[in-house]
Protein backbone atom coordinates (compact mmCIF):
# COMPACT_ATOMS: atom_id res chain seq x y z
CA UNK A 1 0.00 0.00 0.00
CA UNK A 2 1.11 3.39 -0.61
CA UNK A 3 1.46 6.59 0.78
CA UNK A 4 -1.22 8.88 -0.38
CA UNK A 5 -0.42 12.92 0.02
CA UNK A 6 -4.16 13.73 -1.43
CA UNK A 7 -5.98 11.21 1.19
CA UNK A 8 -3.49 12.79 3.71
CA UNK A 9 -5.24 16.72 2.86
CA UNK A 10 -8.62 15.20 2.65
CA UNK A 11 -8.75 14.12 5.97
CA UNK A 12 -6.24 16.67 8.09
CA UNK A 13 -9.31 19.01 9.07
CA UNK A 14 -10.83 16.09 10.92
CA UNK A 15 -7.81 15.38 12.47
CA UNK A 16 -7.35 18.89 13.56
CA UNK A 17 -10.83 18.71 15.17
CA UNK A 18 -10.12 15.32 17.02
CA UNK A 19 -6.17 17.15 17.90
CA UNK A 20 -8.32 19.78 19.22
CA UNK A 21 -10.24 17.38 21.73
CA UNK A 22 -7.72 16.00 22.71
CA UNK A 23 -5.43 19.26 23.67
CA UNK A 24 -8.94 20.44 25.79
CA UNK A 25 -9.35 17.14 27.73
CA UNK A 26 -5.46 16.85 28.86
CA UNK A 27 -5.95 20.49 30.11
CA UNK A 28 -9.52 19.95 32.00
CA UNK A 29 -7.78 16.47 33.17
CA UNK A 30 -4.61 18.52 34.10
CA UNK A 31 -6.23 20.70 36.47
CA UNK A 32 -8.69 18.59 37.72
CA UNK A 33 -5.36 16.38 38.40
CA UNK A 34 -3.94 19.06 40.17
CA UNK A 35 -6.49 19.42 42.71
CA UNK A 36 -6.98 15.65 43.33
CA UNK A 37 -3.39 15.52 44.00
CA UNK A 38 -3.20 18.54 46.43
CA UNK A 39 -6.19 17.08 48.03
CA UNK A 40 -4.84 13.68 48.57
CA UNK A 41 -1.88 14.92 49.79
CA UNK A 42 -3.20 17.11 52.11
CA UNK A 43 -5.88 14.48 53.87
CA UNK A 44 -3.10 11.51 53.37
CA UNK A 45 -1.66 14.40 56.13
CA UNK A 46 -4.86 14.17 58.44
CA UNK A 47 -4.12 13.27 61.94
CA UNK A 48 -7.08 11.15 61.82
CA UNK A 49 -5.94 7.92 61.55
CA UNK A 50 -9.34 6.33 59.63
CA UNK A 51 -8.97 9.66 57.06
CA UNK A 52 -5.65 9.16 56.01
CA UNK A 53 -5.54 5.30 56.20
CA UNK A 54 -8.50 5.42 53.59
CA UNK A 55 -7.70 7.85 51.37
CA UNK A 56 -4.01 6.45 51.31
CA UNK A 57 -5.49 3.10 50.23
CA UNK A 58 -7.68 4.58 48.01
CA UNK A 59 -5.10 6.27 46.19
CA UNK A 60 -2.95 3.52 46.26
CA UNK A 61 -5.58 1.60 44.44
CA UNK A 62 -6.50 3.89 42.05
CA UNK A 63 -2.56 3.66 41.09
CA UNK A 64 -2.51 0.24 40.65
CA UNK A 65 -5.55 -0.41 38.43
CA UNK A 66 -5.83 0.48 34.53
CA UNK A 67 -6.73 3.78 33.37
CA UNK A 68 -9.11 2.19 30.83
CA UNK A 69 -10.82 -0.21 33.33
CA UNK A 70 -11.50 2.95 35.65
CA UNK A 71 -12.86 5.01 32.46
CA UNK A 72 -15.10 1.96 31.96
CA UNK A 73 -16.12 2.11 35.46
CA UNK A 74 -17.21 5.58 35.28
CA UNK A 75 -18.65 5.68 32.16
CA UNK A 76 -20.86 2.18 32.25
CA UNK A 77 -21.15 1.69 36.15
CA UNK A 78 -22.15 5.26 37.12
CA UNK A 79 -25.13 5.54 34.82
CA UNK A 80 -26.58 2.61 36.52
CA UNK A 81 -26.70 4.27 39.63
CA UNK A 82 -28.34 7.52 38.11
CA UNK A 83 -25.17 9.56 36.88
CA UNK A 84 -25.21 9.75 33.67
CA UNK A 85 -22.06 11.79 32.37
CA UNK A 86 -21.17 13.05 28.89
CA UNK A 87 -18.15 11.13 27.23
CA UNK A 88 -15.73 13.97 27.65
CA UNK A 89 -16.94 14.71 31.47
CA UNK A 90 -16.37 10.98 32.28
CA UNK A 91 -13.18 10.90 30.48
CA UNK A 92 -11.92 14.09 32.26
CA UNK A 93 -12.89 12.59 35.47
CA UNK A 94 -11.20 9.70 34.90
CA UNK A 95 -8.26 11.14 33.75
CA UNK A 96 -8.13 13.75 36.95
CA UNK A 97 -8.68 11.19 39.09
CA UNK A 98 -5.77 8.84 37.78
CA UNK A 99 -3.40 11.40 37.46
CA UNK A 100 -4.44 13.20 40.75
CA UNK A 101 -3.11 9.93 42.47
CA UNK A 102 0.40 10.30 40.83
CA UNK A 103 0.28 14.10 40.98
CA UNK A 104 -0.59 13.69 44.94
CA UNK A 105 3.20 11.86 45.27
CA UNK A 106 4.55 14.82 43.94
CA UNK A 107 3.22 17.04 46.37
CA UNK A 108 3.96 15.12 48.95
CA UNK A 109 7.43 15.29 48.28
CA UNK A 110 7.06 19.03 47.81
CA UNK A 111 5.55 19.44 51.18
CA UNK A 112 8.42 17.14 52.52
CA UNK A 113 10.68 18.80 51.12
CA UNK A 114 9.83 22.69 53.22
CA UNK A 115 12.69 22.48 56.07
CA UNK A 116 11.06 22.12 59.68
CA UNK A 117 12.12 25.49 60.84
CA UNK A 118 9.47 27.29 58.39
CA UNK A 119 6.83 25.10 60.07
CA UNK A 120 8.16 26.75 63.57
CA UNK A 121 8.48 29.70 62.42
CA UNK A 122 4.89 29.90 61.33
CA UNK A 123 3.72 28.53 64.62
CA UNK A 124 6.08 31.21 66.07
CA UNK A 125 4.18 34.04 64.54
CA UNK A 126 0.94 32.57 65.65
CA UNK A 127 -0.42 32.27 62.05
CA UNK A 128 -3.58 29.69 62.08
CA UNK A 129 -2.84 25.78 60.26
CA UNK A 130 -4.93 27.56 57.36
CA UNK A 131 -2.56 30.71 57.49
CA UNK A 132 0.43 28.39 57.18
CA UNK A 133 -0.65 26.26 54.52
CA UNK A 134 -1.50 29.11 52.21
CA UNK A 135 0.71 31.49 53.22
CA UNK A 136 4.35 29.23 54.15
CA UNK A 137 4.19 26.01 53.10
CA UNK A 138 2.33 25.99 49.74
CA UNK A 139 3.77 29.00 48.07
CA UNK A 140 7.45 27.33 48.96
CA UNK A 141 6.31 23.31 47.86
CA UNK A 142 4.51 24.05 44.68
CA UNK A 143 7.10 25.57 42.63
CA UNK A 144 10.49 23.00 42.74
CA UNK A 145 7.71 20.65 41.72
CA UNK A 146 6.50 22.45 38.29
CA UNK A 147 8.12 20.56 36.47
CA UNK A 148 7.23 17.15 37.99
CA UNK A 149 4.03 17.86 37.50
CA UNK A 150 4.48 18.82 34.10
CA UNK A 151 6.32 15.75 33.18
CA UNK A 152 2.71 14.04 34.51
CA UNK A 153 0.95 16.02 32.69
CA UNK A 154 3.01 14.72 29.65
CA UNK A 155 2.17 11.36 30.46
CA UNK A 156 -1.49 12.49 30.95
CA UNK A 157 -1.75 13.56 27.15
CA UNK A 158 -0.21 10.55 25.98
CA UNK A 159 -3.14 8.34 27.78
CA UNK A 160 -5.98 10.25 26.26
CA UNK A 161 -6.37 8.07 23.08
CA UNK A 162 -7.64 5.81 25.70
CA UNK A 163 -11.29 8.29 25.85
CA UNK A 164 -11.93 6.68 22.21
CA UNK A 165 -12.78 3.39 24.23
CA UNK A 166 -15.64 5.37 26.33
CA UNK A 167 -16.90 7.17 22.56
CA UNK A 168 -14.78 10.64 22.87
CA UNK A 169 -14.13 11.81 19.43
CA UNK A 170 -10.82 13.09 19.94
CA UNK A 171 -7.80 12.53 18.06
CA UNK A 172 -7.58 8.71 17.91
CA UNK A 173 -11.18 8.57 17.43
CA UNK A 174 -11.38 10.50 14.44
CA UNK A 175 -8.16 8.54 13.61
CA UNK A 176 -10.38 5.42 13.76
CA UNK A 177 -13.37 6.12 12.13
CA UNK A 178 -11.83 7.60 9.14
CA UNK A 179 -9.26 4.61 8.89
CA UNK A 180 -12.42 2.72 9.15
CA UNK A 181 -14.35 4.21 6.52
CA UNK A 182 -11.95 4.27 3.97
CA UNK A 183 -10.25 1.35 4.66
CA UNK A 184 -6.95 3.11 4.78
CA UNK A 185 -5.19 2.44 7.77
CA UNK A 186 -1.77 3.35 7.32
CA UNK A 187 -2.06 7.49 7.02
CA UNK A 188 -4.36 7.99 9.58
CA UNK A 189 -2.46 5.98 12.46
CA UNK A 190 1.02 7.14 11.00
CA UNK A 191 -0.79 10.87 11.42
CA UNK A 192 -1.79 10.27 14.74
CA UNK A 193 1.78 9.39 16.35
CA UNK A 194 3.63 12.01 13.76
CA UNK A 195 0.65 14.66 16.01
CA UNK A 196 2.09 12.78 19.44
CA UNK A 197 4.91 13.04 19.05
CA UNK A 198 5.27 16.69 17.51
CA UNK A 199 3.14 17.92 20.75
CA UNK A 200 4.84 15.52 22.98
CA UNK A 201 8.41 17.04 21.93
CA UNK A 202 7.29 20.26 21.81
CA UNK A 203 5.92 19.74 25.56
CA UNK A 204 9.62 18.24 26.47
CA UNK A 205 11.21 21.43 25.39
CA UNK A 206 8.44 23.50 27.41
CA UNK A 207 9.32 20.97 30.75
CA UNK A 208 13.08 22.39 30.29
CA UNK A 209 12.10 25.59 30.04
CA UNK A 210 10.06 25.04 33.86
CA UNK A 211 12.77 23.06 35.02
CA UNK A 212 15.59 26.12 34.39
CA UNK A 213 13.01 28.63 35.45
CA UNK A 214 11.50 26.56 38.54
CA UNK A 215 13.32 23.30 39.38
CA UNK A 216 16.31 25.25 41.23
CA UNK A 217 15.79 25.77 44.80
CA UNK A 218 17.09 28.91 46.35
CA UNK A 219 16.99 28.83 49.96
CA UNK B 1 -26.32 -18.50 41.20
CA UNK B 2 -24.36 -21.05 38.49
CA UNK B 3 -24.31 -18.55 36.12
CA UNK B 4 -22.56 -15.81 38.08
CA UNK B 5 -19.74 -18.71 38.42
CA UNK B 6 -19.72 -19.42 34.27
CA UNK B 7 -19.45 -15.39 33.86
CA UNK B 8 -16.73 -14.94 36.67
CA UNK B 9 -14.88 -18.12 34.68
CA UNK B 10 -14.60 -16.03 31.37
CA UNK B 11 -13.15 -13.40 33.61
CA UNK B 12 -10.66 -15.83 35.07
CA UNK B 13 -9.73 -17.11 31.53
CA UNK B 14 -9.34 -13.10 30.88
CA UNK B 15 -7.16 -13.04 33.61
CA UNK B 16 -4.75 -15.71 32.42
CA UNK B 17 -4.08 -13.84 29.24
CA UNK B 18 -3.10 -11.03 31.24
CA UNK B 19 -0.83 -12.42 33.31
CA UNK B 20 0.51 -14.11 29.90
CA UNK B 21 0.99 -10.74 28.45
CA UNK B 22 2.47 -8.90 31.56
CA UNK B 23 5.20 -12.30 31.59
CA UNK B 24 5.88 -11.99 27.83
CA UNK B 25 6.02 -8.51 27.67
CA UNK B 26 8.02 -7.80 30.71
CA UNK B 27 10.77 -10.47 29.19
CA UNK B 28 10.72 -8.37 26.01
CA UNK B 29 11.00 -5.28 27.83
CA UNK B 30 13.82 -6.16 30.34
CA UNK B 31 15.83 -7.24 26.92
CA UNK B 32 15.35 -4.54 24.92
CA UNK B 33 15.84 -2.38 28.19
CA UNK B 34 19.17 -3.05 28.10
CA UNK B 35 20.00 -3.17 24.96
CA UNK B 36 19.00 0.22 23.81
CA UNK B 37 20.19 1.27 28.04
CA UNK B 38 23.46 -0.12 27.09
CA UNK B 39 23.38 1.52 23.86
CA UNK B 40 22.62 5.05 24.40
CA UNK B 41 26.15 4.38 26.47
CA UNK B 42 27.96 2.63 23.40
CA UNK B 43 31.38 4.59 22.17
CA UNK B 44 30.07 4.49 18.43
CA UNK B 45 27.81 7.50 17.76
CA UNK B 46 25.66 5.65 15.68
CA UNK B 47 24.41 2.95 18.34
CA UNK B 48 23.90 6.06 20.40
CA UNK B 49 21.56 7.96 18.12
CA UNK B 50 19.95 4.62 17.02
CA UNK B 51 19.24 3.92 20.67
CA UNK B 52 17.98 7.34 21.30
CA UNK B 53 15.97 7.65 18.38
CA UNK B 54 13.99 4.60 19.53
CA UNK B 55 13.83 5.67 23.03
CA UNK B 56 12.57 9.34 22.22
CA UNK B 57 10.07 7.95 20.08
CA UNK B 58 8.57 5.54 22.15
CA UNK B 59 8.57 7.34 24.98
CA UNK B 60 7.24 10.45 23.06
CA UNK B 61 4.13 8.45 21.42
CA UNK B 62 0.96 6.67 23.29
CA UNK B 63 1.28 2.75 23.93
CA UNK B 64 -2.39 3.01 22.36
CA UNK B 65 -1.28 4.75 19.33
CA UNK B 66 1.57 2.24 19.24
CA UNK B 67 -0.28 -0.89 19.49
CA UNK B 68 -2.61 0.19 16.90
CA UNK B 69 -0.07 0.82 14.43
CA UNK B 70 1.38 -2.42 14.92
CA UNK B 71 -1.42 -4.35 15.17
CA UNK B 72 -3.44 -2.26 12.07
CA UNK B 73 -0.71 -0.79 9.92
CA UNK B 74 1.80 -3.63 9.98
CA UNK B 75 -0.42 -5.94 7.69
CA UNK B 76 0.17 -3.79 4.84
CA UNK B 77 3.52 -3.34 5.34
CA UNK B 78 3.08 -7.18 4.92
CA UNK B 79 4.07 -8.40 8.67
CA UNK B 80 1.50 -9.75 9.99
CA UNK B 81 1.32 -10.88 13.51
CA UNK B 82 -1.52 -12.33 15.60
CA UNK B 83 -3.65 -10.27 18.49
CA UNK B 84 -1.01 -11.57 21.13
CA UNK B 85 1.90 -10.99 19.19
CA UNK B 86 1.62 -7.49 18.27
CA UNK B 87 0.37 -7.09 22.34
CA UNK B 88 3.85 -8.67 23.53
CA UNK B 89 5.66 -6.24 20.77
CA UNK B 90 4.12 -3.25 21.52
CA UNK B 91 3.92 -3.59 25.37
CA UNK B 92 7.42 -4.78 25.29
CA UNK B 93 8.99 -1.83 22.72
CA UNK B 94 7.03 0.51 24.38
CA UNK B 95 8.08 -0.44 28.42
CA UNK B 96 11.73 -1.16 27.10
CA UNK B 97 12.05 2.72 26.23
CA UNK B 98 11.17 3.53 29.90
CA UNK B 99 13.26 1.04 31.39
CA UNK B 100 16.02 1.94 29.30
CA UNK B 101 16.66 4.97 30.79
CA UNK B 102 16.63 3.42 34.16
CA UNK B 103 19.52 0.99 33.05
CA UNK B 104 21.41 3.92 31.99
CA UNK B 105 20.46 6.19 35.07
CA UNK B 106 21.61 2.93 37.17
CA UNK B 107 24.90 2.16 35.18
CA UNK B 108 25.59 5.89 35.13
CA UNK B 109 25.09 6.22 39.11
CA UNK B 110 27.74 3.64 39.82
CA UNK B 111 31.08 5.43 41.07
CA UNK B 112 34.01 6.56 39.06
CA UNK B 113 36.02 4.58 41.21
CA UNK B 114 34.51 1.16 40.40
CA UNK B 115 35.71 2.11 36.49
CA UNK B 116 39.52 2.81 37.45
CA UNK B 117 39.08 -0.31 39.68
CA UNK B 118 38.35 -2.26 36.20
CA UNK B 119 41.20 -0.80 34.71
CA UNK B 120 43.62 -1.43 37.24
CA UNK B 121 42.78 -5.28 37.47
CA UNK B 122 43.07 -4.82 33.99
CA UNK B 123 39.28 -6.29 33.05
CA UNK B 124 38.24 -5.79 29.63
CA UNK B 125 35.31 -3.81 28.84
CA UNK B 126 32.93 -6.13 28.47
CA UNK B 127 34.37 -7.86 32.21
CA UNK B 128 33.99 -4.78 34.00
CA UNK B 129 30.61 -4.37 32.59
CA UNK B 130 29.52 -8.41 33.35
CA UNK B 131 31.57 -8.21 36.41
CA UNK B 132 31.70 -5.32 38.85
CA UNK B 133 29.27 -2.57 36.94
CA UNK B 134 25.81 -4.59 36.17
CA UNK B 135 25.58 -6.36 39.17
CA UNK B 136 25.89 -3.50 41.59
CA UNK B 137 23.61 -1.15 38.95
CA UNK B 138 20.72 -3.90 39.26
CA UNK B 139 19.80 -3.13 42.76
CA UNK B 140 19.90 0.14 41.77
CA UNK B 141 17.52 -0.71 38.72
CA UNK B 142 15.29 -3.03 40.42
CA UNK B 143 12.53 -0.83 42.47
CA UNK B 144 11.75 1.10 39.47
CA UNK B 145 11.80 -2.03 36.88
CA UNK B 146 8.49 -2.83 39.94
CA UNK B 147 6.91 0.20 38.92
CA UNK B 148 7.27 -0.34 34.99
CA UNK B 149 6.31 -3.82 35.70
CA UNK B 150 2.94 -2.55 37.00
CA UNK B 151 2.68 0.16 34.55
CA UNK B 152 2.96 -2.68 32.03
CA UNK B 153 0.57 -4.44 33.96
CA UNK B 154 -1.77 -1.46 33.31
CA UNK B 155 -1.19 -0.94 29.75
CA UNK B 156 -1.99 -4.81 28.98
CA UNK B 157 -5.77 -3.62 29.68
CA UNK B 158 -5.22 -1.76 25.96
CA UNK B 159 -4.44 -4.64 24.71
CA UNK B 160 -8.53 -5.21 24.96
CA UNK B 161 -8.88 -2.92 22.02
CA UNK B 162 -7.02 -4.58 19.41
CA UNK B 163 -9.34 -7.74 19.62
CA UNK B 164 -7.07 -9.54 22.54
CA UNK B 165 -9.03 -11.41 25.09
CA UNK B 166 -7.62 -10.44 28.17
CA UNK B 167 -9.39 -9.38 31.85
CA UNK B 168 -10.66 -6.14 30.34
CA UNK B 169 -11.89 -7.38 27.24
CA UNK B 170 -13.93 -10.32 29.00
CA UNK B 171 -15.39 -7.87 31.02
CA UNK B 172 -16.98 -5.73 28.18
CA UNK B 173 -18.19 -9.33 27.12
CA UNK B 174 -19.67 -9.83 30.27
CA UNK B 175 -21.08 -6.72 30.15
CA UNK B 176 -22.94 -6.64 26.90
CA UNK B 177 -24.30 -10.47 27.62
CA UNK B 178 -25.89 -9.36 31.13
CA UNK B 179 -26.21 -5.64 30.82
CA UNK B 180 -24.73 -6.08 34.55
CA UNK B 181 -21.67 -3.28 34.93
CA UNK B 182 -20.98 -3.20 38.66
CA UNK B 183 -19.89 -6.68 38.96
CA UNK B 184 -17.36 -7.68 35.71
CA UNK B 185 -15.77 -3.98 36.36
CA UNK B 186 -15.52 -4.50 39.75
CA UNK B 187 -14.23 -7.77 39.66
CA UNK B 188 -11.64 -6.72 37.48
CA UNK B 189 -10.61 -3.75 39.09
CA UNK B 190 -9.76 -5.93 42.18
CA UNK B 191 -7.96 -8.24 40.01
CA UNK B 192 -5.78 -6.05 38.36
CA UNK B 193 -5.06 -4.39 41.75
CA UNK B 194 -4.14 -7.42 43.26
CA UNK B 195 -1.91 -8.50 40.40
CA UNK B 196 0.25 -5.28 40.99
CA UNK B 197 0.41 -5.69 44.61
CA UNK B 198 1.83 -9.60 43.68
CA UNK B 199 4.05 -7.22 41.70
CA UNK B 200 5.47 -5.22 44.18
CA UNK B 201 5.85 -7.71 46.86
CA UNK B 202 7.84 -9.95 44.58
CA UNK B 203 10.10 -7.48 43.61
CA UNK B 204 10.43 -6.09 46.73
CA UNK B 205 11.73 -9.88 48.06
CA UNK B 206 13.75 -10.25 44.69
CA UNK B 207 15.53 -6.63 46.10
CA UNK B 208 16.01 -8.26 49.60
CA UNK B 209 17.71 -11.11 48.35
CA UNK B 210 19.79 -8.97 45.63
CA UNK B 211 20.51 -7.18 48.41
CA UNK B 212 22.10 -9.80 51.13
CA UNK B 213 25.77 -9.92 51.55
CA UNK B 214 26.08 -5.92 50.57
CA UNK B 215 25.12 -4.32 53.79
CA UNK B 216 27.73 -2.01 54.56
CA UNK B 217 30.10 -2.38 51.47
CA UNK B 218 28.01 0.52 49.35
CA UNK B 219 27.39 3.67 50.62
Amino acid sequence: MEWDWEFVRQIMPILLDGVKITILATILGSALAAVVGLAIALLRRSPNRIVSRSVGFAAEFIRGTPLLVQLYFIFFVLPDVGILLPPLVAGVIGLGLHYGTYAAEVYRAGIDNVPRGQWEAAKACNLTARQTWTRIILPQAIPPMIPALANYFIAMFKETPLLSAITVLELMNQAKSVANSYYRYIEPMTLVGAFFLVISLFSVFLLRWLERRYGRIER
Amino acid sequence: MTENLGYLNLILQGAIVTVELTVMGSILALVIAFAAGLGRLSRHFAVRALATAYIEFFRGTSIFVQLFFVYFVLPFLGVELTPLQAGVLGLGLNVGAYAAEVVRAAILSVGKEQYEACVALNLSRWQCMRRVIIPQALLVMLPTFGNNAIELLKATSVVSLISLADMTFQAQVVRSQTGSTLLPFATILVLYFVLAVLISWGMRALERRMARGLDGVRA
